[in-house]
């Protein structure tokens, strides 16, 4: 283990999983501490979703180890696993017409609020939703859908620190349906829940959302780390051009009559 | 969408109406499971027994009332309460509003024991219905349920796992073999074992005694004891397997404790009334229509909802052809049916636009 995993709480040790013959993930290691954002690019196929889902318990790595606190994930119960993480799937379809609401306050029960209904409401308001609170989840927009999920999230670990302990918040593609404000606001949120000393790991297909919001940028292909750091030492050409073959794309204006859109360049 | 006010969207004060609601039904379903029949025992009657005062019944009311209506109505209740709950179960497992206790074999592992047990009860299976006596058909036909399930389970597991794909693509497969066998049974049978093939595929109360009721509760109390156990999960279900870990549920177990509880609850009802269709999928659809789909109110809400509609339809299938006797599960059918549809594409078609 390196001297950059000790002050990390949820790590995965050389961690592999191999899926018919192939490996999806291979001798991974990484280490999310308290109060950074961490951020996971990489083309598709890379193995973010299933560094994602052995980080989160979800899949046991076929060698390796994820432990929590310490303690290996394979021995903690679900219950105490949802205190401590949340999930964000990716587009997530229902067959029962829950509302907005339940579905939040699924979220909020999961972390044992008293008063789940409430805190469902809260994090509603949070992530934009006020109002639509007795919207049936299947009537809604993709976009719509993935920020009740987001609410969800949110409300199963509300503060990013409780009794002392950091919380984490895991995000799959969460501005995958998302326009440009609401990307931008979800990941703000995000941003916050770090900001307030929890642990966020986000998958980003984004370059710059994920350049201008990750404290810790971590980039995969083919199942491996290629680059790990802050943006600068990962967003740079020769790792671009390696990883999606798209070279010389870094930091470069483009040809003068293509207007442009630089969200990290706006008002604050 | 029928908004209600803004920043509404909490359904728990309707589900606490809707239940409040179910159970005056319930007991008015129950007067009149009591009060109706060839021979009618009266209101006045009822209350007056009900209270301590028999002494105005006249013996044969009393006899009637002990020995026939009574305990037609706890198992109506019983059984009714443990179908509507076993389907609304297997609708959440399987995120799919469709489902029924047919699906994990359960029907067709009861119905083929049953048909055994009705065929060669007097020649192969001699030994074993000489030994179990009047119980032999009922033991026959919930073991049979339980064993095909167990089978299905074991097939559809792998690593620990069970998946709810593999589980109906086995069970459409199993479901045919055992249609296979049941129709090699049903070719051998005599006349007055079809007759009773018949009778007995479309369900029944007829045959009820205290002896039946006794042997179901133990089955039914399991299933409605475990609801406050697997609701919470159950809704986290809906959003998948992987999102309800995430939310804390240990999904293989909760899984397991489902499929285990309604191959009980199911194979024992069929074992005492025969195979009563329809209550399973139109009970909990209904409910979902009034009080949403939230495990929390829907789980108890078919219990109380599942136990009037059998009784009702059981009221109905006592008079309507009185003195001869409708097969229950023509009357769930018929009458059910129609509703159902109307329900999901009449003029509001307020079921069919939340589906998939």
């Amino acid at each position: 283990m390196t001297q950059s995993m000790s002050d990390a709480v949820i790590i995965a040790d050389k961690v592999t999983v191999t899926r018919s013959g192939r490996k999806l993930i291979d001798e991974i290691t990484i280490g999310l501490k308290p109060g950074q954002f961490t951020v996971v690019i990489g083309p598709n196929g890379a193995g973010k979703s299933t560094l994602m889902k052995v980080l989160s318990g979800e899949m046991k790595p076929d060698s390796g180890h994820v432990t929590y606190y310490g303690t290996g994930v394979e021995l903690c119960q679900p219950v105490d696993l949802a205190r401590r993480r949340a999930v964000l799937p990716q587009a997530t379809q229902l067959a029962f017409p829950f509302t907005a609401l339940e579905i939040a306050r699924m979220g909020a029960v999961a972390q044992g609020a008293l008063n789940p209904s409430e805190e469902g409401r809260k994090a509603l308001a949070r992530v934009g939703l006020r109002g639509f609170e007795s919207r049936p989840y299947p009537s809604m927009s993709g976009g719509e859908q993935q920020r009740v999920q987001f609410a969800r999230a949110l409300a199963q670990v509300p503060q990013p620190v409780v009794d002392g302990i950091p919380r984490a918040l895991f995000l799959d593609e969460p501005t995958a349906s998302l326009d440009l404000g609401h990307q931008i606001s979800v990941l703000e949120e995000a941003r916050d829940f770090a900001a307030g000393g929890g642990m966020v790991l986000a998958i980003l297909h984004d370059l710059n959302l994920a350049a201008e919001f990750a404290d810790h940028l971590i980039v995969l292909n083919h199942g491996r780390v290629v680059a790990e750091g802050a943006c600068q030492e990962t967003v740079n050409d020769e790792i671009i051009s390696t990883v999606y073959g798209i070279a010389g794309a870094v930091g470069r204006l483009p040809a003068a009559h293509i207007p442009y859109v630089l969200p990290q360049s706006r008002d604050r | 969408m029928p908004f209600r006010r803004t920043g509404e969207g909490d359904r728990t004060s309707q589900g606490v109406l809707v239940l409040f609601l179910l159970v005056l039904l319930l007991i008015v379903a129950c007067l009149v499971s009591l009060h109706v029949g060839p021979t009618g025992v009266g209101l006045r009657d009822l209350w007056a027994y009900a209270t301590g005062n028999g002494d105005s019944l006249t013996v044969q009311e009393r006899v009637i009332l002990e020995a026939v209506r009574l305990p037609r109505t706890a198992l109506g209740l019983l059984v009714g309460a443990g179908l509507a709950v076993s389907g609304a179960m297997m609708q959440g497992l399987f995120r799919n509003p469709l489902a029924d206790p047919g699906i994990v074999g359960v029907t067709a592992g009861a119905g083929l024991a049953a048909v055994a047990a009705i065929v060669l009860g007097a020649t192969v299976l001699a030994p074993l219905a000489m030994l179990l006596g009047g119980q032999f058909l009922p033991l026959m036909a919930f073991f049979g349920g339980l064993a095909n399930t167990w089978i299905l389970y074991v097939i559809a597991t792998r690593d620990g796992r069970t998946s709810t794909t593999a589980l109906i693509l086995c069970g459409i497969a199993i479901g045919a073999l055992t249609g296979a066998l049941m129709g090699l049974l049903i070719v051998t049978a005599d006349d007055r074992q079809l007759r009773d093939i018949t009778f007995w595929s479309l369900g029944s109360l007829g045959g009820a005694t205290y002896g039946r009721v006794l042997s179901i509760l133990p089955f039914i109390f399991v299933v409605l004891a475990i609801i406050p156990f697997v609701a919470r999960g159950l809704d986290a279900l809906v959003l998948g397997d992987a999102a309800a870990f995430h939310m804390g549920i240990p999904v293989q177990r909760l899984k397991r404790i489902v499929i285990v509880a309604v191959a009980a609850a199911c194979g024992s009802t069929v074992a005492v009334a025969g195979s009563i269709g329809f209550v399973g999928i139109v009970v909990p659809h209904l409910l979902r229509l009034a009080m949403g789909p939230s495990h929390r109110f829907l789980l108890p809400g078919s219990a109380l909802g599942g136990g009037a509609l059998l009784l009702i339809a059981d009221s109905v299938a006592r008079t309507v052809a009185a003195p001869a006797e409708l097969p229950i599960g023509v009357i769930t059918a018929l009458f059910g049916a129609p509703v159902f549809l109307f329900l999901l594409i009449g003029k509001n078609g307020i079921g069919m636009r939340d589906l998939p």
